[in-house]
């Protein structure tokens, strides 16, 4: 690992969840002005955080707990891997091992919500896995490494060979963030059909660490966006950093405007993305290179 | 920092004729954005910090009451919205009712009316923002665990499984409509 991963590492590991918190901060702000309230502090989701920490510990089952911390455990790996410029398949591979580790907490406690919400995490998983692993493919096919500090020191940014597996990464963000379609596993609405559904039955300290997993799974998404646009030069970190905030800005109109996408639209629409944008792109480019 | 910066709600409607449920949903709507204060209308006992209970406790949805109670994990606040919540109310002498909330949990506010005022619905959100933050004071000291509603119905009846022993109340209610 170079000086430089280790530096972004341990950045990443101490400031994401102040980072993560104040974003999703400022888009529940925006959210609220788009609907024309005031809406919460920008600290708000720090504050909601602390709140889970300080509550009681209560569980369900014995091995709840432990499911969630190890859902915690990889999504924080996977971003670690990304920073130290590491293999991009390996944190895709590793954010999935996460998802499965919150799956089966949700499943452990057999109770009706949760497993609902247990299913339908699955299937969002099906709606995004394919679009995620084309990128990191064409990642590969623009640049000839899945290593992320090769990608950083292409002399071209990825975004100008990939436009379409962009458009289609974007579009899986909305899912990932757990933004648009009201009735998946865990929308950030209040009012859903499953009740939190995968997260239903986690409470204080538990749900806090499946929050806390949240966080740093967001600043992770981000930092991919990001490297859509990072070259050799440093001016294209900031680039990266106003293309971080257009997404960011988009991901919150588009939960405005859609705020009642369900999940069967959302399975269909993933795969025309995945199909046109990620695959039109992925048959361009293996032509020229 | 402070627990009721981040006050986390729960609506269950009891035996209620939907009076107060009106008002406390009404309350939660966009259109007063309590999302300003941090308060989220959760659906979720295990996520919940305070519990708005409308309408009285039946022989019915007594056992509800008391589980969604249990599952919220401590500290956390029960107010009894509306004066059917508060003792029965209008339907106190229903051969069903048992009486108000606090006949099954135990009960930190009341907040009276018929139907229960979004102002006085405020205003006992803030009351019990402050006994929340009591709760967890004391919680952080390990000097307070709140009661389980088993716990509760010992303290009240004697008895943890029965809230009310059902022939009794009844039995006493039968009379009443006779006399
Ligand atoms: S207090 Fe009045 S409005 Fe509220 S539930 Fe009872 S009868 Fe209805």
């Amino acid at each position: 690992m170079t000086v430089y991963g280790t530096v972004a590492v341990i950045i990443y590991l101490l400031c994401s969840p102040f980072i993560a918190c104040f974003m999703s901060g400022v888009d529940r702000v925006v959210t609220a002005r788009m609907q024309g309230r005031r809406g919460p502090s920008v600290l708000q989701p720090w504050y909601d955080l602390a709140k889970l920490f300080a509550k009681e510990s209560t569980s369900v089952n014995n091995i709840q707990k432990i499911l969630v911390m190890a859902h915690c455990f990889f999504a924080i790996f996977s971003g670690a891997v990304f920073f130290a410029g590491g293999d991009i398949l390996l944190v895709f591979f590793s954010l999935t091992m996460a998802e499965v580790f919150l799956i089966l907490a949700a499943y452990s406690v057999n109770a009706a919500y949760s497993g609902m919400g247990a299913q339908r995490e699955l299937l969002q998983m099906m709606a995004y896995e394919p679009m995620i692993l084309l990128t990191a493919v064409g990642f590969y096919l623009s640049v000839g490494s899945f290593r992320v500090e090769d990608i950083m020191s292409a002399s071209l940014p990825a975004v100008v060979k990939m436009p379409g597996f962009f458009i289609g990464f974007c579009f899986m963000l909305v899912i990932k963030l757990r933004k648009s379609p009201f009735d998946l596993s865990t929308s950030h609405h209040a009012h859903q059909e499953v009740i939190k559904g995968l997260t239903g039955d986690l409470s204080g300290p538990a749900y806090g660490f499946s929050e806390l997993a949240e966080l740093y799974e967001e600043v992770l998404m981000l930092g991919i966006v990001g490297l859509f646009f990072i070259t050799s030069d440093p001016r294209s970190f900031l680039a990266a950093a106003v293309a971080i905030v257009i997404v960011m800005f988009c991901m919150s109109l588009i939960d405005n405007i859609f705020p009642r996408v369900k999940w069967e639209t959302l399975l269909k629409a993933a795969w025309v993305v995945t199909f046109f944008a990620g695959g039109a792109n992925l048959v361009i480019l293996s032509f020229i290179s | 920092m402070k627990i009721s910066k981040s006050p986390w709600l729960l609506h269950y409607d009891g035996s209620s004729c939907n009076g107060c449920d009106i008002e406390v949903l009404a309350a939660t709507t966009p259109r007063f954005d309590v999302e300003r204060f941090g308060i989220i209308n959760t659906g979720n006992p295990r996520h919940a910090d305070i519990f708005l209970c409308t309408g009285g406790v039946n022989s019915q949805n007594q056992d509800v009451v008391r589980q969604i109670y249990d599952q919220m994990p401590d500290p956390k606040v029960v107010l009894a919205c509306g004066i059917c919540a508060c003792d029965g109310g209008i339907f106190k002498d229903c051969y069903n009712i048992l009486g108000g909330t606090d006949t099954v949990i135990p009960v930190d506010v009341y907040v009276p009316g018929c139907a229960v005022r979004p102002e006085a619905l405020i205003d006992g959100v803030v009351k019990a923002l402050k006994i929340l933050d009591e709760k967890a004071e004391k919680m952080k000291k390990g000097e307070y665990r709140s009661l389980t509603s088993d716990e509760y119905a010992e303290k009240l009846y004697g008895d943890p499984q029965e809230a009310v022993p059902e022939a009794s109340a009844s039995g006493d209610k039968e009379e009443k409509n006779a006399g």
